[in-house]
């Protein structure tokens, strides 16, 4: 077996002036942005999952990022891995070593058609965004050489001091006797590339598969590892960073977060209906329910998902269903019968790019006010946005204790990005005490003393000992507590009601319901909110969800180059972090709000819930399928702040505050 | 020890019972079929050994969705269509309750319909009615699903293109593994008909023909009624699914030309019920999902446990 030049491998690094194909960047030198791609299908998933948990076990703080299309076989996808000594919060800004698999399920180029020649993608769609200095591999055994010379890879290599290693990953696999060890082969030359112990990667390798399959697996990993020694004349600097540990720690997806916040907040019920990006929860969830004691079910459509999560309630299970925009569309009927009914529930919104079936596999914070508002009548719900891996454990876990304290509906709005971004979390940090309680729901022996009608009928909504705003509720099977629950407006044993003065008692109970948990927000949690940046700054950065990531970075890079910039992450959307979000506001001159859509949606609730600092906020907002890069954050501070007189290069939009 | 003491309870039941209190009058027009139902409920639960507060009837929205408001159970009138979910999940949730799910021919062959076909295909263990009358009462007599064709109404001003949908054999397709039609104008009958739909441990579904005299049909448009298990004219084998299929088909068609079948069509006393399907599958725990929230003994589970896989 050998490699064959192509010529610009050999060639003896140059000093050059790097031209604008990526103006953004101020990155550190000391960290590792790994992007493997290929088609979908061809495993890049699972191959970047055990190389993150490789450098996750070396000492590194670890965060990926996935990109896919909406289709199970071939078109472009890769994964991102970024690897430091310290906490890596988000994707970063381009990245450093390109490893391009091929993708086995391109489709045939043809004249007319819009998408191209596929094959060669894995390589061409993925340069512009490789930083000076980045090392390229690629599998020549997959891509043709007639292809690669009509990228211009050589000049552009020149251009951008890249380091190119064409390799016949196909080849060595074949030898091996199985062609998608390709993957295999490309960690390691990886691995050799880096000057990385192979020691962890066997060490996953050797967990996930056995016998022969393990064996040519080892092998062909040793021999790729080698052949960098042996056979490369390597021009790059680019090494894997070193770093330490304190505690063990678990790779994590937002999808297993919000998954085993349920599991400790005591649901044992979900009912769903696959739709990208939700699955996620749903399949975890499904997976591990008949371990411990959970009931999975998977329905004819959300109406019934949602209306099932519903009964389960009604009946004593601790219960969620969840969906993405569309499917959460058909949610709405099911969700008003819960805030009318006050049966406790926790839906998930994993949202993705709109409207419509949009942009199934991308991201975008585009159903904010859907979620807030949609089903008929004035909304009574809890919704909280998490915007880390942590985050998503705790208010997942949080919905559930507030859902059942208060009977009302709890959604979790998060995102493709933090549904299926993967972060290393302190084990630690799980190690705590289930809340398996139903809240406000009366034991037999309760009921008891509780108030009933002349017939003996439960006064579910009586009007006396509504502490909070809440009336207690009883089960069905339970001696004492019938009563009648309806979308109907109902007197207090739950009987069909349009009587003026109980209407207005059971509607602003209901609706109060909402102050008297704002007030044990703040009173009895830590803040959902997260702060950060120089607690005096006159300019502030505030986000919401997943964008979190980038705008700390951002906020940072921001102070360490002179600026004085602060940030705050609002988590909690209704009942809104009123007092938080206005003392952050009153503390600055100026503010601009990023979040991932066109229309500017959570500005405009702050504006509602506040009703004020319209002529403070600013917006970045990004709607093209991609999530926020910190550099363009930063460059959008630059261009709105400074008040530089330039439109910002990356593919983001700025909205002047109101008035100007 | 339960933490649901009224179900199972052993007791004398009085059937005034179930007429609550704070409503004890139903608010149908005279002479309306939902009546029948109502009073046929009252009956069979007592002789089915069912107290108030081990059943929990669901219901969608119409005239028959006030049913729970006339019948002292645990009620939940839930939303139009969507009764079926709600109270097949309520009784993976407790398994022990007495489920008995309820609406028109709009909300569970038209609206609902979906739900209608996938409950029956799961064989839920519980009791599903639909009072028919062939008609949308309270919206004011608009053609439903089951209207016959040419049926004119404010909405199909030129009668109904459309044939009516056949309740029975979709039920059959769907997978019920119990199928009755009664009539509100038979009450012997019907009673037999809902004691059997309780006791039977699977997906029952009976078709009840409410009359409804306000906008369609009134009772003695249901008269004369043949009971299939009477009457000499038909003789087929209830177990038989190709048998019950053919008599079905045959009483869908005559029904608009005046011939009122009615009777048990197909009983399936073999086949599991779904909350068995998924215990043997090992996806239902034995002890009810809502029991354990009140269990002191009970160790739950934490995601701390499950971390191993993600280092």
């Amino acid at each position: 077996m050998t490699i064959h030049s192509k010529g610009f491998r050999h060639r003896e690094p140059k000093i050059r002036i790097r031209l604008a194909t990526w103006p953004l960047i101020s990155m550190s030198d000391d960290e590792l942005i790994w992007r493997v791609s290929g088609g979908s299908g061809d495993g890049i998933d699972s191959t970047s999952q055990n190389f993150a948990k490789a450098l996750m076990r070396s000492g590194l703080d670890v965060f990926t990022h996935r990109h896919y299309p909406s289709r199970i076989r071939g078109g472009h996808t890769y994964v991102e891995i970024r690897a430091a000594a310290d906490e890596v919060q988000s994707r970063g800004d381009g990245y450093n070593f390109l490893l391009a698999l091929g993708d086995s399920f391109a489709r045939n180029p043809q004249e007319e058609a819009y998408y191209g020649n596929e094959e060669i993608k894995p390589l061409s769609e993925n340069l512009d965004e490789l930083r000076e200095g980045g090392v390229i591999v690629y599998d020549e055994g997959l891509l043709s050489e007639d292809d690669v010379a009509d990228l211009d890879l050589e000049e552009r290599a020149e251009e951008n001091d890249w380091h190119v290693y064409p390799v016949d990953l196909r080849g060595l696999a074949k030898e091996h006797g199985r062609e998608v060890m390709r993957n295999t082969a490309g960690v390691g030359i990886t691995a050799g590339l880096l000057d990385m112990e192979l020691e962890h990667i066997e060490d996953l390798m050797s967990g996930a598969m056995g016998g022969d399959i393990l064996e040519a697996n080892l092998e062909i990993l040793h021999e790729a590892y080698e052949m960098v020694d042996e056979e490369f004349e390597t021009t790059h600097d680019l090494r894997v960073p070193t770093g330490e540990h304190d505690t063990e720690q678990a790779l994590l997806s937002g999808s297993n977060a919000i998954a085993y916040g349920a599991i400790d907040g005591g649901c044992r019920f979900i009912a769903g209906y696959p739709m990208t990006p939700w699955t996620d929860v749903f399949t975890i969830l499904s997976q591990n329910f008949p371990d411990i004691g959970g009931v999975s079910e998977q329905v004819e459509d959300e109406i019934a998902a949602a209306a099932l999560a519903v009964g389960a309630s009604h009946a004593g299970a601790k219960a969620m269903s969840g969906s993405s925009g569309g499917g959460f569309a058909l949610m709405s009927e099911p969700l008003g019968l819960a805030e009318m009914t006050e049966t406790p529930l926790v839906l998930v919104e994993s949202m993705r790019a709109g409207p419509s079936t949009g942009m199934p596999t991308k991201p975008e914070q585009g159903d904010l006010e859907f979620v807030l508002y949609t089903s008929q009548g004035d909304s009574s719900r809890v919704v909280f946005a998490p915007g880390t891996i942590e985050e998503a454990y705790e208010q997942t876990r949080l919905a559930f204790h507030i859902a059942w304290e208060y009977q009302i509906p709890t959604i979790i709005i998060y995102d493709q990005k933090l549904s299926g971004e993967n972060k290393n979390v302190d084990v630690e940090f799980f190690d705590r005490e289930p809340e398996p309680g139903l809240g406000t729901t009366l034991t037999e022996e309760e009921l008891k003393e509780a108030a009933h009608d002349n017939s003996g009928k439960f006064e579910r909504f009586g009007y006396e000992d509504n502490e909070k705003n809440v009336s207690k509720r009883s089960l069905p099977g339970q001696k004492g507590g019938r009563y009648l629950a309806t979308g109907n407006e109902h007197s207090p044993v739950g009987h069909i009601s349009e009587d003026p003065d109980n209407r207005v008692y059971q509607m602003t109970r209901r609706i109060e319901k909402l102050d008297s948990i704002r007030e044990e927000l703040d009173e009895e949690h830590d803040s959902n909110q997260t702060y950060f940046g120089d607690e005096d700054a006159e300019y502030g950065i505030i986000t919401w969800g997943s964008s979190q990531g980038a705008v700390v970075e951002a906020v940072e890079r921001l102070n360490d180059s002179g600026h004085s910039v602060k940030g705050i992450s609002v988590s909690d959307m209704m009942p809104f972090a009123e007092a938080e979000v206005t003392e952050f506001l009153e503390s600055v001159d100026e503010a601009m709000v990023v979040e991932m859509n066109a229309t500017a949606q959570f500005r405009g609730l702050i504006q509602k819930e506040l009703g004020r600092f319209g002529d403070k906020m600013t917006s970045l907002l990004k709607y093209n399928g991609n999530p926020f890069e910190p550099a363009e954050i930063v460059e959008g501070y630059e261009v709105n702040v400074a008040d530089e007189d330039r439109e910002p290069s990356a593919q983001v939009r700025i909205e002047p505050a109101a008035g100007d | 020890m339960s933490a649901f003491n009224a179900i199972g309870e052993e007791r004398e039941i009085d059937r005034d019972e179930y007429t609550p209190g704070v409503e004890p009058q139903p608010t149908w027009c005279p002479g309306c079929g939902d009546f029948g139902v109502l009073k046929s409920l009252k009956q069979a639960l007592p002789e089915v050994g069912k107290t108030p507060e081990e059943v929990l009837a669901v219901t969608g929205i119409g005239c028959s969705g006030k049913l729970n408001s006339y019948l002292d159970t645990y009620g939940f009138h839930t939303i139009h269509g969507r009764s079926l979910p709600v109270a097949r999940a309520a009784k993976l949730a407790n398994p022990e309750l007495e489920v008995i799910a309820a609406g028109g021919d709009g909300d569970g062959y038209g609206i609902g319909g979906n739900h209608f076909i996938h409950t029956a295909r799961e064989n839920h263990d519980m009791t599903y009615i639909v009072f028919n009358n062939e008609i949308f009462g309270l919206t004011k007599g608009q053609t439903s699903p089951t209207s016959p064709k040419g049926h004119k109404s404010k909405t199909q001003p030129s009668g109904s293109a459309k044939s009516p949908l056949r309740p029975l054999s979709m039920s059959l397709n769907a997978g019920a593994t119990y199928v009755a039609r009664t009539a509100a104008v038979n009450p012997n009958q019907a009673k037999e008909i809902i004691k059997e739909a309780i006791e039977h441990d699977g997906f029952a579904h009976v078709d009840f023909l409410t009359q409804c005299p306000t906008w369609n049909k009134d009772a003695r448009q249901y008269v004369p009624y043949v009971d299939v298990q009477e009457s000499d004219d038909y003789d087929f084998d209830v177990s038989d699914r190709e048998e019950a299929a053919q008599m079905m088909r045959e009483t869908e068609d005559v029904l608009n030309e005046g011939t009122v079948l009615t009777g048990r069509y197909y009983v399936d006393d073999e086949s599991p019920s779904y909350t068995e399907e998924k215990k043997a599958v090992g996806e239902m725990p034995e002890q009810p999902v809502a029991e354990r929230y009140f269990d002191e003994d009970a160790e739950w589970e934490r995601s701390y446990d499950l971390l191993e896989r993600h280092t």
